[in-house]
């Protein structure tokens, strides 16, 4: 469906409203204005022809220039390349919207999070629960993400209520938030009858920093620094989509050197997470030559970066406007001397694991996600991708990854077995990838240009190794940050964790939890 | 197995595969390291780590240290998982509101003598998420710290040569 038609079919389809369209919206958006009454409805309607999940919904508060909170919800529509948004108002004395959740699921932790940072009501959400501040130590009644919020004032602190599976024979186990390894905090609370696990309450926010507020107020060069802490395996990616955002805003257009090094180290980046899980993967479930194997190649690839951008986790490179370093002749000589010594290793660390009959046992049909329930979560991503999802920013937003014909993997059994395989084979690619770009790279180009500076918003976007990093971008003339929402894959996919491990022994857990690899700081901002 | 076999040997030993002047380096800083813990603590030192809110890189290079190439645990220098084993607690991230409990009683179920150590700068004093409304901020105003390690992630050379320093001075 072309988008003057979905326009006109939103438009006939609620007939009394004027659903308006924004001109100035970029060539990647589509924004469109609901009233309140309709806003549900476009939501649904978009939600079914697009076949997207809820990718952001979020509040800003406009209250004082426009007496107003402003609610947005994000869809992707990813035959056309474009993000369709859409809006409406709500006034500050009875801030509420209608609750999406009942009918699109991906909408529910949204909605939690809107109702705990704003006090805006999602009328109909069944779950009242607070996400991120949790009630224990954060009294009722502080809103963070409010313009006027300053300091926390005291008040009654409540309680956090489980949901509970009852009936003879069922036991809990909880887990965390300080687990065995090292690694970030989350609770698990695992419903039990006899062996297999009958159901899976996760409880976050322990990493909750009120990394969104942080952006406001300060200008791009040190919110860019900010973007890179948000998940730290990430930082390139989180960098990437938030300059991404400004970029569209300030109106710069980045040199060709600039856009290849970001693709190079983009593809870097997914490569040593990649590698780190499926060395996760062998020791979840025992096998430690080939994690040892595996964490040689990740030491690797993460020296490869410090020689290329001195930083071994990419950070300080992205600029608004291009890059801060410069892959020059002997720089890209060593890239691809290191890349294809990375390559064989990495295959080679594949024909490891995949000789062994009783690791690939345990992998298979372990903890399985079906494309079904997959899709009515809103998984995004790899996990997506493993269930048999066609869905890559890369290849519906591919940008410079058209030219490197950019191959897109998927799986169907959406199982352990599943997710290693995507990770196999996306390395594989992202050397091609890394090939491709850097026999683009044209020694003495230029790297940046200095932007102007310009008021705005705009969605910026990247499929960071997980899946898509999304940000959302609010700026003022003088370039300092309004508002900024971050959606990192996690937050989609910690639900699909939940479900891929109904029906499974808890020691199969582990690995479950690892193929998905999911981020806790990303999770939690 | 074959293949195991075959890349067992092809690898050889790696703790000397990284530029060998680095590679010198950790050599160096590591067998003094291993003589300083055998002095103080007989065998070896035992380290509990604790996420109060990081953003991930720095647990990512706390595992890089253990790596094959760096192999911390040939120092002397063990990761174990419940506090009740360790003689350090190894705490990264800003103190996030939400693991200020965890924190203590994580501290708490350590047996003495103990000491704290933090890795990073947001153990430090927040570093870039200081004056967050969530986040509690210096470590020191919680527990006593005895050594911290800088950087954003600091990486694992540094951390050896940071436990080293400190050692030594002790
Ligand atoms: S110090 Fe840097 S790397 Fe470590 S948790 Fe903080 S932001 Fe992340």
């Amino acid at each position: 469906m072309d988008h003057p038609e979905i326009v006109s079919h939103i438009r006939d389809k609620f007939p009394g409203d004027r659903v308006s369209l924004d001109p100035h919206a970029y060539p990647d958006e589509l924004r469109m204005h609901a009233s309140p009454e309709s806003f549900k409805g476009v939501c649904l309607e978009l939600h079914k022809i697009l076949s997207s999940p809820v990718m952001m919904l979020f509040a800003l508060d406009e209250r004082a220039k426009l007496n107003k909170f402003v609610i947005n919800c994000v869809f992707a529509d990813m035959k056309k390349s474009r993000w369709i948004i859409v809006s409406m108002d709500t006034p500050p004395d009875k801030a509420c919207f209608d609750s999406l959740s009942k009918d699109i699921y991906s909408a529910s932790l949204f909605e939690r999070e809107i109702k705990e940072m704003f006090g805006i009501e999602p009328t109909g959400n069944p779950d009242p629960r607070r996400l991120n501040l949790h009630d224990e130590v954060w009294p009722q009644g502080n809103y963070p993400l409010r313009k006027d919020f300053v300091k926390m004032q005291d008040g009654p602190r409540g309680d956090y209520r489980f949901n509970r599976v009852e009936g003879s024979g069922v036991f809990e186990v909880p887990v965390g938030p300080v687990h065995a390894g090292i690694i970030g905090p989350g609770h698990f609370r695992f419903s039990v009858a006899g062996e297999p696990i009958i159901n899976l309450e996760t409880r976050f926010g322990f990493t909750h920093r009120g990394a969104e507020k942080l952006f406001e107020g300060r200008p791009y060069p040190e919110a860019v620094r900010i973007s890179e802490c948000i998940s730290g395996d990430s930082a390139f990616a989180h960098s990437l989509a938030f300059i991404n955002a400004a970029e569209k805003i300030v109106g710069v257009s980045v040199p060709a050197k600039a856009a290849y090094t970001r693709g190079i180290l983009l593809e870097l980046e997914r490569m040593y997470n990649h590698v780190n899980d499926i060395g996760g993967i062998a020791i979840d479930v025992g096998f430690s030559f080939p994690a040892a194997y595996a964490s040689i190649i990740k030491e690797a690839i993460l020296q490869l970066n410090e020689k290329l951008t001195g930083s071994r986790y990419l950070k300080n490179v992205n600029l608004v406007g291009g890059v801060s370093i410069d892959i020059d002749e002997t720089g890209k000589r060593a890239l691809l001397e290191s890349l294809g010594k990375i390559k064989r290793d990495i295959e080679e660390l594949a024909r490891m694991l995949e000789a062994s009959v009783s690791f690939m046992d345990r992998v298979d049909t372990t903890g399985a996600l079906r494309r079904k329930t997959a899709e009515d979560i809103g998984v995004v991503g790899l996990a997506a991708r493993a269930s048999g999802i066609p869905m890559d920013l890369r290849k519906y937003f591919p940008g410079i990854y058209k030219d490197a014909k950019f191959n897109m993997i998927t799986q169907a059994s959406g199982d352990v077995l599943a997710r290693l395989r995507v990770r196999i084979s996306e390395s594989g690619e992202s050397c091609r990838l890394i090939e491709e770009f850097a026999r683009d790279l044209k020694e003495g180009e230029e790297i940046n240009v200095v932007p102007e500076l310009r008021e705005g918003c705009a969605i910026g976007y990247t499929e960071g190794w997980r899946g898509p990093v999304l940000y959302w971008l609010k700026t003022d003339a003088g370039g300092s940050i309004e508002r900024c929402k971050i959606v990192d894959p996690s937050f989609h996919n910690w639900q699909g964790l939940s479900y891929a491990v109904l029906g499974n022994i808890i020691p199969d857990f582990p690995v479950c939890n690892k193929s998905f690899d999911l981020s806790y700081s990303g999770n939690d901002l | 197995m074959r293949h195991i076999l075959k890349n067992r040997i092809l690898k050889g030993v790696v703790t000397r595969h990284i530029e060998p002047e680095l590679s010198n380096e950790v050599e160096a800083a590591g067998l003094e390291l291993l003589t300083a813990i055998r002095k103080r603590f007989g065998r070896s030192l035992h380290v509990r780590e604790v996420d109060t809110g990081s953003c991930g890189a720095c647990e990512s290079e706390i595992i890089s240290a253990n790596n094959p190439i760096y192999d911390l645990q040939r120092f002397g220098i063990n990761f174990v998982a419940s506090p009740r084993h360790a003689d350090a607690l190894l705490v990264t991230g800003p103190v996030s509101k939400n693991m200020l409990i965890a924190l203590k009683k994580t501290y708490d179920a350590m047996p003495e003598p103990k000491f704290v150590i933090t890795f990073g700068d947001c153990a430090l004093d927040g570093g870039i998420f200081k004056n967050s409304y969530y986040v509690e901020g210096v470590i020191k105003d919680i527990l006593p710290v005895a050594l911290h390690i800088p950087g954003c992630p600091p990486n694992p050379a540094i951390m050896i040569k940071s436990l080293l320093a400190f050692l030594k001075e002790q």
